[in-house]
């Protein structure tokens, strides 16, 4: 059984690697989405977290011997804890300036917080192993799917599900999304507007390197592997709109996707679909797919 | 007289390099509305926001029951007990009508129950599924002030409440108001709307240019009142 002449087995492969791929295009993108929403900043030195939350796994291993798991929960929170001393320090004080302020601040940080990084460690990449728990695969059949990365698809789909319940749902969310429509007045209602803008920064800091540990064992832990990835988040980002949450997660899978059906049937073009698809989403409806135009 | 609830004294207010506000004295006792009357521009939204500390460079003293509030952040002066209801109204359009009366946070107990809020503004009731922005402008002002309601705020500002809306909600906001003011809480109101003001308000402050030009109880009215004819240009 043949799909216009391509095999199941290669369409299939690829779907898998666009759907991972997709994974963290959709947990990258949405922090980025959280964090412009609430600080209207667009947040470069979003690859260079996600590159920290990776190397924060590699340093638990190989310094204090906690493995991928306590990685998965400590990595998030000591980069998203780098990430609250940013916005305390530096990015607070470019809130009513334009957006372009803040892309510039956080664009150096990350060429500075890479240059450190690889000054220090190189570019070749330090492995990073397959927790036990997760390795071999299972086969379907039609392919072979190796677990952990049947993991990372699962898990990044119930965190940025999570994050949408979150932030649609709950009474938390309404104080976000009241506070990234007026917050003035959500902090004259009695609310500290001041620390949600640096919890939320935290936040999407943390989701960035949550994604750096997932990636981790796939992509090895590299200085580079978030300068790597960010451009063609920040193209999701641009397809998906700013500021829509479920827009950023369908937008990340959609895209991995899209990707991923490229890579079998016009491999050539497979590196730069993504910013074909941005330009032309960009001429029909610049606030993106999802995009609320402001 | 006792000690007012809010007292107000020499409070200048700047907005970047303009001086809006010249030293503005004003007090509201326990359980009084207070409105402050005066044309466009006269400063009279820019002292309700001073007041709830949304101006970040104000100067002078504002004092409830007795406590400073000039120096501190908007948050913590919502947390004494007062609200503040905007000009614009300020429904969130990424909320419903649910979260949008739920957004503030409760302050102090004592604060109206919905089965109250609802049998004031009955229309709330029915379409707290609808997205705040979707309701009507007299909805969304019953929206505006049901909301800080809930909250524990005894001294509640309002901004040009009527601003806009046909003659019956106007009634009705009236009504409200009244029936708040029965309920003990106190209020400083703006408004441009003059006969409606004369209807709820026990005491009026006429503001010009960011200064307080005159006082006006409500006993003197009738005979003031072609000086306030004046002072509003009708």
């Amino acid at each position: 059984m043949d799909f216009f002449g391509i095999p199941p087995q290669a369409l299939l492969g690829q779907l898998l690697l666009g759907l991972i791929n997709g994974a963290f295009y959709a947990m990258l993108s949405l922090g980025l989405a959280v964090i412009f929403g609430m600080l209207n900043i667009i947040n470069f030195t979003h690859g260079a977290q996600y590159m920290m939350g990776a190397f924060a796994a590699y340093f638990l291993l190989h310094y204090l011997g906690l493995g991928y798991w306590w990685a998965l929960i400590l990595a998030p929170i000591g980069v998203g804890a780098v990430g609250v001393a940013i916005e305390r320090t530096m990015l607070r004080h470019l809130y009513k300036l334009d957006h372009l302020y803040g892309l510039l601040l956080t664009f150096g940080l990350a060429l500075v917080v890479q240059g450190l990084f690889q000054n220090e460690f190189g570019s070749s990449g330090l492995p990073y192993r397959i927790p036990a728990e997760l390795q071999g695969g299972q086969n379907l059949g039609f392919m072979f799917l190796p677990n952990y990365r049947a993991w990372v698809v699962l898990v990044s789909l119930a965190v940025c599900l999570a994050t949408w319940f979150l932030i649609e749902r709950t009474r938390l969310g309404a104080y976000l999304r009241a506070a990234t429509e007026n917050p003035a007045l959500v902090q004259a209602f009695g609310i500290n507007v001041p620390r949600m803008i640096t919890l939320t920064y935290g936040f999407g800091v943390a989701l960035a390197a949550f994604a750096g540990v997932l990636a981790a064992p796939i992509y090895q832990v590299n200085p580079l592997m978030g300068s790597n990835l960010i451009i063609i988040v920040f193209a999701v980002v641009v397809i998906g709109g700013m500021g829509s949450i479920m827009g950023a997660i369908l937008t990340g899978f959609g895209l991995g996707l899209i990707e991923g059906l490229t890579k079998v049937f016009y491999p050539e073009a497979s590196s730069t679909v993504i910013f074909v698809i941005m330009a032309l989403v960009l001429l029909v409806k610049p606030a993106g797919l999802f995009g609320r135009t402001a | 007289m006792p000690e007012p609830l809010l007292k107000v004294a020499g409070l200048n207010a700047f907005y970047g390099e303009s001086h809006v506000l010249h030293g503005v004295d004003l007090e509201v006792g326990a359980g009084e509305l207070v409105t402050l009357l005066g044309r466009n521009g006269a400063g009279k939204t820019t002292t309700l926001k001073s007041v709830v500390g949304m101006i970040a460079d104000r100067r002078g003293s504002v004092a409830y029951q007795g406590h400073e509030l000039i120096e501190l952040p908007s948050h913590v002066i919502a947390r004494l007990g007062l609200a503040f209801c905007p000009e614009e109204r300020g429904i969130f359009a990424s909320l419903d009508v649910g979260e949008n009366l739920m957004l503030p946070p409760e302050i102090a107990p004592g604060g109206m129950g919905l089965d109250d809020i609802f049998r004031l503004f009955p229309n709330l009731k029915e379409r707290l599924r609808s997205q705040g922005t979707k309701l009507s402008g007299g909805e969304q002002q019953m929206l505006a002030i049901a909301r800080i309601l809930r909250t524990g705020a005894r001294l509640l500002l309002l901004d040009e409440p009527t601003e806009g809306l046909a003659p019956v909600i106007i009634e009705q906001i009236g009504a409200c108001i009244g029936e708040l003011k029965a309920k003990g809480f106190t209020i400083l109101l703006v408004e441009q709307n003059f006969r409606f003001a004369t209807e709820v308000a026990d005491r009026f402050y006429v503001m010009e240019n960011g200064r307080i030009v005159d006082e006006i109880g409500r006993a003197d009215l009738d005979r003031r009142r072609t000086d306030i004819e004046a002072y509003l240009g009708v």
